[in-house]
């Protein structure tokens, strides 16, 4: 192949998925952690695709596409439960969020 | 010459999506979030076509970058100024501090094991074929050796579609209940 090693690619989809869970971490708005679960869902992509590149075989890419459909529907619930909060005035603070808490 | 231009645009999509993922959570809007992950999703669609995957890489445009992020969009609209409070405000808390150690285990743990299964460089790459990547050979695999993936995955939408058509209508429920 021409280029990087497929480790380059999967150093690169580490540091994404790393990054991606710092955001979950760290960020209150639910909002932004629905974006920060994109970037790890990305980076596990990206890590599947350089696989399959390595090995010569498109399972790799099958699963990436069935990863992308996971991806829409976990946003659709997502952003409804969001869209729900927002409708009953309730802050977009995960941290505020208590009333399930024991 | 081809090898030194592959790897001047595999460096400049590697930059521009790790920049663009440090900007999505470290913009304080929501929106310029979401419109930092458009730049991130395109790279990485750079990225799968130097893997030679290009019906991902046009499926994470249309899909991603198409579909997802104009519902993202639209919510944030939707919900108005819910602006967040910056990662770094307030100075470092035990919170921050604790977390920041957690990311950085994790990315030790994924180089450590990568260096240890490879030894540092994954040899004998396979040779593939002019169709590798292509519509036609994927939608062949999903309708032959992963049919079984294909169909729970289309389940999974299905019951997603439904979520969020409840979700979407429990609200109407509830501001009938407060009226009285």
């Amino acid at each position: 192949m021409h280029g990087p090693d497929v480790v380059w690619y999967i150093a690169l989809a580490g540091v994404l998925f790393v990054t991606g869970s710092l955001g979950v971490l760290v960020r209150r708005s639910p909002l932004i952690i629905l974006l920060s679960v994109e970037i790890m869902l990305n980076g596990a992509n990206l890590a599947l695709i350089a696989f399959a590149r390595h090995f010569g075989h498109e399972d790799g890419q099958v699963f990436a596409i069935a990863v992308m459909a996971i991806a829409a529907s976990e946003v659709v619930v997502g952003l409804g439960l969001i869209v729900a909060m927002g409708r009953r005035n309730v802050e977009l603070d995960v941290d505020k969020l208590r009333t399930l808490r024991g | 010459m081809a090898n030194f231009i592959v790897w001047v645009v595999w460096c400049g999509a590697a930059f521009a999506c790790l920049a663009s993922a440090l900007a999505v959570i470290s913009f304080k809007n929501p929106f310029f979030s979401a419109l930092s992950l458009i730049g991130n999703l395109a790279s990485l669609a750079v990225l799968y076509l130097l893997l030679g995957g290009e019906f991902v890489a046009a499926g994470q445009v249309l899909v991603y970058g198409g579909a997802v992020m104009v519902m993202f969009l639209f919510v944030i609209a939707y919900l108005g100024d819910k602006t967040d409070q910056a990662p770094w405000a307030g100075g470092p808390s035990w919170q921050a501090v604790g977390t920041v150690l957690a990311a950085g285990s994790i990315l030790a743990e994924v180089i450590v094991a990568l260096a240890l299964t490879t030894g540092g460089h994954l040899s004998k790459e396979a040779h593939i074929g002019r169709s590798f990547g292509s519509p036609a050979s994927v939608g062949r695999l999903f309708l032959t050796d992963h049919l079984l993936a294909f169909e729970v995955t289309s389940i999974v939408l299905l019951v997603a579609a439904v979520g969020g058509v409840v979700l979407g209508s429990h609200a109407r429920t509830l501001e009938n209940d407060a009226r009285p």
